[in-house]
Formats: C-alpha cells, sequence, structure tokens
C-alpha cells in the first residue's frame, strides 16, 4: 500500500534574517567567485579555494549547522541549504558538501560527546576540513567498504582503499568508513597519518575534486573511532543530507543556467531578430522555467523537511529531490549549450562548467534511479 | 484590522449557520442566504454577496461551511458563473447587472456559460467573427461559438462579439451578457473523443439582445474578456489537491492491481518518475500560494497550467501502458453522454487518458502558455506580428 497520510506542512517563504543571509552570500559570492577565478582554481593545484574558504568562515557560514556548543551557530539546514543554492549558481569551489555535511553530520551522529568537541569545532572555524571516505574503490556504496580495520591492541589498522571520496586529497581529516569485526566503523583519521596515500581522480568536474585513498597499514587510536552511536545509521543520516544539500545545489545551479541562458536569447540576434523571438528557442526556455520552479520546491521542501527533523517524511522529501532536481538540471545545462550553440561549445564559455557539474552531481551519492528506488520503498511503491 | 475582519466573518458565519442550518437546508436555500450574508465573496461589497474583507477569509468560510455539512459545491455546478462571470460583472457590469444577476448565480438558479472561442478564433481570441450589430436599442447577433462548457444548462452566456470590422481586432470588439433562452440561440452538443458531450457548439441566428445587457462599453470587449480570463486563472488555480491524488492516484492504482511488487524494474522506475514529479510540481503550487498570500508572487505561479497539461498527460497515457491489454478496451463504451459538470473530477483510467488531451488544449494551449511565459516572465520578445494596425476585415483567416 502507499503512503496516504498527508505529509507535514513547512513554510517556503524565508524569514527576514535568511533574507539577509541569502544577500550576504550573493555579496561575497559575487567579488569571490567570479569565473576566471573558479577557472583559476579548479586548473591549479589547491584543490579549492583557500581565501574564499577563509572567507565563508570569518562569517559563520562553516559553523551554521554545527550545534552553539561545538562552537557553531546552530542554525538550522534551512539557513546551510540557502547557502548551498547560492555555491550551486556560481559553483564555487569550496569544501562546504565534504566538511560541514558529509563529514559533520557523520561524527555529529556518531560521535561521543567528547569526540565532537574535539573535532567540530574546527570544523565550524573552518581550519579542520573533513572528507568523507565510504565508498569502495569502484564508487560503489554497498556494507562492504574498500577498507578494513583490524584491532591491534588500543589501537586499529586500517587497509584497503576508498574512492571518489570528495575534496579527500586536500582535507585535513579524513572519516573513514571500514569494516571490523563487529561490522561498520567510522575512523577520523588526520590525512598525514603514515600509510594514508591521497591521489586525485582525473574528473569530470573539475570545480569538485575527488581522490582515491590508498590505507596501507594505518594505525589509528580507538579513541578516534567514533562511537557515540551506530555507524550505519550515522552514516546514512550523514548521507541523506548531503543528498539535500546537492539538491540544493542543482536547483541553483539551474537557476543561474536559465539567467544566463535566457539573457543570451534576448541578446543574440540572427536572421534580423534576437533568438528568443524564435519559439523553438522560446519554448525551450519556458520548459525549463517550469522544470526549474518546480526543482527549486522539491529542493526546499526537503531542506525544510530535513531542519525540521521529520525522518519519516526526509525519507520521501530526500531521495525525490535528489532524483528530480538531477534530472532537471542535466536537461537545463544541455539545453543551455544548445541555445549558446557554437559559444556553449567552447571551453572559454561557462556553459561546460555547469553541463559537468550537473552530470558529475547527478551520479554523486547515487543516481536518480538509486534514488527513486529509495522513494519507492518510503511510499509503498 | 484583521481582528476586525475575523470578528465581522465570523459574526455573519454564526448568523447564517443559526438561521439556515447548513446540514438541514435546501442546498440553493442555503447558497442564497449565504450570498445574503455577504459570505458568498467575502472581498466584494456588501449587499452584493460580500462583506470587503481580505479574500483570504473565503478559505475559512468555505471550510466552516463544510465542516458544518453545507455543501460548497456550487462553485463546481456554476463555475462559469462563479468562477469567471462574477468577477467580470462586478468589475465591469451596471449596478442593475449586479443587482439582477449575481445572487441567483451564486444560488445555482441560474447556470451560467462562457461563449468566446469559435472554430477560427482558438489561440488567436480576438480574431473572432461573430457580430453584433446595433439596431435602435438592440443588438442583433449572428455567428458560432465553440467549447462552450455547460451550455447546455445555461440560462445565461458571457459573450464577446465583434461590433466593427473596420477597426484592428482588438478595438472592434463588445461584452455582452446574453439570454440563451432568447430567439435563434442553438446549442448543439460537441460530441469528444472520449464519448461525452461536456462542452457544445452555440449557434447565433439574428439573436437579439438588448443594450442594457452589454458589459462595458462598445468596443472595450477585450478589456472585460481579459478580466473574465483573470478570474478563469484564480479559479482553476485556487486549491492544491493531496499528495499522490489527480492521475498519479490512476497511474498507482493500475500498478497495484495488475504488476504490484513483482513489476517490471523499468515501469516501477518509470512510475516514481512520475510520482516525483507530481509531488515536485503539487509542492510548487503549495510555494506559488504562499508566495502569493505574503504578496511576493514570483514565476513559480505561472508554470502550474503548463505544467500540469503536459505532466498529466503522459502519466495518463503511462497508466494505460501499465494495464497492457486492458488498455485496449474502454468499459463503458462511448455511449454519448452529457455530464452536469466538467469531466475532470473522478473518472476511469480509460477516460482520463482520452480527457487529458484536451488539458494542452483548453485554458490556453501549452504553445500560447509558453509564449507568455518566455515573454511575460523571462522577458523575450514577442512574436513578429502580421495582423496589428490593420482593419480585422483584412487580415487573413481561415
Amino acid at each position: 500500500m502507499t503512503v496516504t497520510t498527508a505529509p507535514p506542512v513547512v513554510a517556503f517563504a524565508l524569514t527576514e534574517e535568511q533574507k539577509l543571509l541569502v544577500d550576504m552570500v550573493r555579496d561575497v559570492l559575487k567579488d569571490r567567485a567570479t569565473s576566471e577565478r573558479v577557472r583559476e582554481v579548479m586548473l591549479g593545484d589547491d584543490g579549492f579555494d583557500e581565501v574564499l574558504w577563509t572567507e565563508l568562515a570569518n562569517l559563520g557560514l562553516t559553523g551554521l549547522t554545527i550545534p552553539e556548543q561545538y562552537g557553531g551557530a546552530g542554525s538550522t539546514f534551512t539557513e546551510l541549504s540557502l547557502v548551498f543554492e547560492e555555491l550551486g549558481r556560481r559553483l564555487a569551489p569550496v569544501p562546504l558538501l565534504s566538511s560541514v555535511v558529509l563529514g559533520a553530520e557523520a561524527v555529529l551522529a556518531a560521535g561521543s560527546d567528547e569526540q565532537k568537541g574535539a573535532i567540530l569545532p574546527g570544523v565550524a572555524a573552518g581550519t579542520t576540513r573533513l572528507a568523507l571516505a565510504h565508498l569502495d574503490p569502484a564508487g560503489r556504496l554497498t556494507a562492504d567498504p574498500g577498507v578494513r580495520a583490524v584491532r591491534d591492541g588500543d589501537a586499529w589498522v586500517l587497509d584497503g582503499t576508498a574512492g571518489f571520496v570528495v575534496d579527500g586529497r586536500t582535507a585535513t581529516h579524513l572519516v573513514t568508513a571500514a569494516n571490523g569485526p563487529d561490522g561498520l566503523e567510522l575512523f577520523v583519521v588526520a590525512g598525514d597519518t603514515a600509510g594514508v596515500e591521497r591521489t586525485d581522480l582525473e574528473v569530470l568536474d573539475l570545480t569538485r575534486p575527488m581522490a582515491s585513498i590508498v590505507y596501507s597499514g594505518v594505525r589509528v587510536q580507538d579513541a578516534d573511532r567514533l562511537s557515540g552511536a551506530d555507524a550505519v545509521a550515522a552514516l546514512h543520516r550523514a548521507l541523506e543530507a548531503g543528498v539535500v544539500a546537492i539538491a540544493c545545489e542543482q536547483a541553483g545551479g539551474t537557476q543561474e543556467t536559465l539567467r544566463t541562458t535566457t539573457a543570451y536569447a534576448r541578446d543574440r540576434v540572427q536572421f534580423g531578430r534576437s533568438i528568443g523571438s524564435f519559439q523553438a528557442i522560446k519554448h525551450r526556455l519556458a520548459e525549463m522555467l517550469v522544470a526549474s520552479e518546480s526543482a527549486r520546491s522539491a529542493a526546499y521542501h526537503a531542506a525544510r523537511i530535513l531542519a525540521a527533523g521529520e525522518r519519516e517524511e526526509l525519507a520521501i522529501a530526500a531521495p525525490l529531490a535528489k532524483s528530480y532536481c538531477s534530472e532537471i538540471y542535466e536537461q537545463a545545462t544541455g539545453h543551455g549549450i544548445q541555445i549558446f550553440g557554437g559559444i556553449g561549445f567552447t571551453w572559454e564559455h561557462d556553459a561546460h562548467l555547469y553541463f559537468k557539474r550537473a552530470k558529475s552531481t547527478k551520479l554523486l551519492l547515487g543516481d536518480p534511479k538509486h534514488h527513486r528506488a529509495l522513494l519507492g520503498q518510503a511510499i509503498g511503491l | 484590522m484583521a481582528t476586525d475582519e475575523r470578528k465581522l466573518v465570523d459574526e455573519q458565519i454564526e448568523a447564517l449557520f443559526a438561521s439556515h442550518p447548513p446540514a438541514d437546508t435546501p442546498e440553493r436555500e442555503f447558497w442564497g442566504a449565504q450570498f445574503d450574508h455577504g459570505l458568498a465573496w467575502v472581498q466584494h461589497a456588501e449587499g452584493f454577496g460580500g462583506l470587503g474583507v481580505s479574500p483570504r477569509w473565503q478559505g475559512e468560510v468555505d471550510r466552516r461551511i463544510n465542516e458544518a455539512g453545507g455543501s460548497t459545491r456550487n462553485r463546481y455546478l456554476n463555475v462559469l458563473g462563479i468562477g469567471m462571470g462574477a468577477g467580470t460583472i462586478m468589475a465591469h457590469g451596471t449596478d442593475e447587472h449586479q443587482q439582477r444577476f449575481l445572487r441567483p448565480m451564486f444560488a445555482c438558479e441560474e447556470i451560467w456559460c462562457q461563449l468566446f472561442s469559435e472554430p477560427g478564433a482558438g489561440s488567436d481570441l480576438a480574431a473572432l467573427a461573430t457580430s453584433a450589430k446595433q439596431e435602435g436599442d438592440t443588438w442583433i447577433v449572428n455567428g458560432q461559438k465553440v467549447w462552450t462548457t455547460l451550455g447546455h444548462l445555461a440560462k445565461w452566456g458571457l459573450l464577446v462579439t465583434r461590433t466593427d470590422p473596420d477597426l484592428p481586432k482588438h478595438a472592434g470588439l463588445t461584452y455582452f451578457i446574453v439570454d440563451m433562452e432568447a430567439d435563434g440561440v442553438d446549442v448543439r452538443p460537441l460530441y469528444q473523443i472520449t464519448g461525452e458531450a461536456e462542452f457544445n457548439e452555440v449557434y447565433f441566428t439574428d439573436t437579439p439582445i438588448p443594450d442594457d445587457l452589454r458589459v462595458g462599453e462598445v468596443g472595450q470587449g477585450w478589456a472585460v474578456a481579459m478580466t473574465t480570463l483573470m478570474n478563469e486563472r484564480v479559479a482553476i488555480g485556487g486549491s492544491v489537491s493531496p499528495r499522490g491524488s489527480g492521475s498519479i492516484s490512476l497511474a498507482v492504482e493500475a500498478w497495484e492491481k495488475l504488476h504490484g511488487q513483482d513489476g517490471d524494474p523499468v515501469q516501477r522506475d518509470q512510475l516514481l518518475s512520475y510520482w516525483a514529479e507530481a509531488e515536485a510540481m503539487r509542492l510548487t503550487t503549495l510555494r506559488a500560494k504562499e508566495a502569493a498570500k505574503q504578496g511576493t508572487p514570483g514565476p513559480e505561479g505561472s508554470t502550474a497550467k503548463l505544467h500540469w497539461a503536459d505532466l498529466n498527460k503522459a502519466i495518463t497515457s503511462f497508466t494505460m501502458d501499465l494495464m497492457g491489454p486492458e488498455g485496449m478496451t474502454y468499459p463503458g463504451g462511448y455511449e454519448f453522454t452529457r455530464p452536469d459538470q466538467t469531466s475532470n473530477r473522478g473518472t476511469s483510467a480509460h477516460k482520463a487518458f482520452l480527457r487529458s488531451r484536451a488539458n494542452s488544449i483548453e485554458g490556453g494551449t501549452s504553445e500560447i502558455m509558453k509564449n507568455i511565459l518566455g515573454e511575460r516572465v523571462l522577458g523575450l520578445p514577442g512574436e513578429p506580428r502580421v495582423d496589428k494596425n490593420i482593419p480585422w476585415r483584412e487580415v487573413p483567416r481561415s
């Protein structure tokens, strides 16, 4: 049977404070995440924009969702989702998804109070940058990750390979999922620990690096094993938050693609008319608008449900948003390149950056088919 | 201010319920009394079915009536009157029009229809050809209208005519209220692909209309018609359906009945894809409603019609695919029926499949909707126009 109960109602409208937050983030990104700067970082060796990251940290944005007792602002995920929407518009290369969402949510859910107190203030300040290493070398999420943990007295020894770790090369700490004698464990491993070898993958979307991480006899203290709660459930929570953050980022990217493409269709003249006056173009843009608005709704709803802690509804809202926004973002960026025409196929134009971000995020943390299967389970179909 | 309004509305509801218990009063009598208490359309003036308060109280009024066992189905039974005619008459009608027509309209004592589209004027409504020629205090109407919902039940029609063929097309139009029982009015059912006739064709042959049933000035028909169409948008976009309702519920039903958990994984994925899209669209209407209520409407309010039409067609077609061989049947057959409500409400998967084809045609085709979104929301330039500033008479027509 399918779910028939009415979903919880959450308001979409932004509060005055939230509007100010959006304005603040936009202002910063307008100056700091220009096309030139994004390209400089994506082609450089730093792996992320340290200048922008520091600025975001100084504004308190890296600690938005971290509880106050651990040095954060204790805001809800709704606030953070607004930041993701803006980052998505600009493709700003910063490790907010990897550190503040995937890493910090895992620590929040699985860590002991002591561990949270040790790790999260650094995350909130932006000085600690976490990455979540939970996939096997082929990038699959299975019950058996690519890393094994063996007990050795008071310590653990990790061996194996974790694949497709977002911001894995540059993170200060790796939240590593490993199979131990009692099942899945999460370890917080400093990136410079002996035996850790990190190699950037050649990725489709250069604005979001991913690394392959080889663990060769890596010794970790038991104190660095997250011991506050069940690791499987914690990982699930972190991934659910990650999925919602990506959907918001995708909604932002979709809107930006529509905005720039529409502006071009107004300005570009062929056959003595602006190409946006041709129905072939106008109608495609109208279809993009329809899809973009619904993608926003799905993403906003998921973010607010996550913020409200409505776990049952989140099991519907999160996979719905991730699957829908992924499809729409990819379509929109594809239409974008087509409408820009020849210039849209060039490296110098930004259309391909969004197209690549769209495809990459569609496949990140589960493709649409995977999420639709989760949705089906949640609604009983 | 808001508290005063609430008090006023509450008082009228209590007075209405005291004199006319909603569950025990015959429907038409109740609706008449509802009108007299200013609870028909609260935003309008006192004495004309309103209280002069914010329209947001109407939802509260309707909710309380339904809770008390009363009916608000007059809004569907007389959808063209209450949904579109009322707003037009209040904006452009004379005091006499308002006194004469609004109460019987709201009470469903008189059903209304809309006479806009013609065989030669669909998307291009302003090209319409039905003529009205003045003879003293009377106008003589000749022509043909189509897609006239409820025309066979209507007492009154909202009619747009051409009164001056020598002016450019928008300028030569005049708007009337026409008595559907007058001489020369011939209402014929329009047999649709579903086997039903929700709609009609209406022929006018030397039909007389007294000048005092003209709405607005001669030549101002386009502006009045736009008011009617704006009210249509509001009437359609007023409510948000529950999650999983509408055509997706038919798809889910077909899936569970014919496949269940053993269904084809490709079809399951497709079903979930449609479910997700239907829910995203539903959330958009919720978001639009919230934004409109706060006075900050954005693009989310303009996309619903287009999205719904195209998605509804896709889902109902997919539902037929899910049913396999049963999708080749048409239960109940095509025997001619003439429903007293539009058949968008409550219907079989087979009929929904056929009915949905009209969704992207009625109330603005999807092509026209895309032009509107492109031009008014996205700010793209309009189409080149060959019929601008030339007499309607000289514009090529098919």
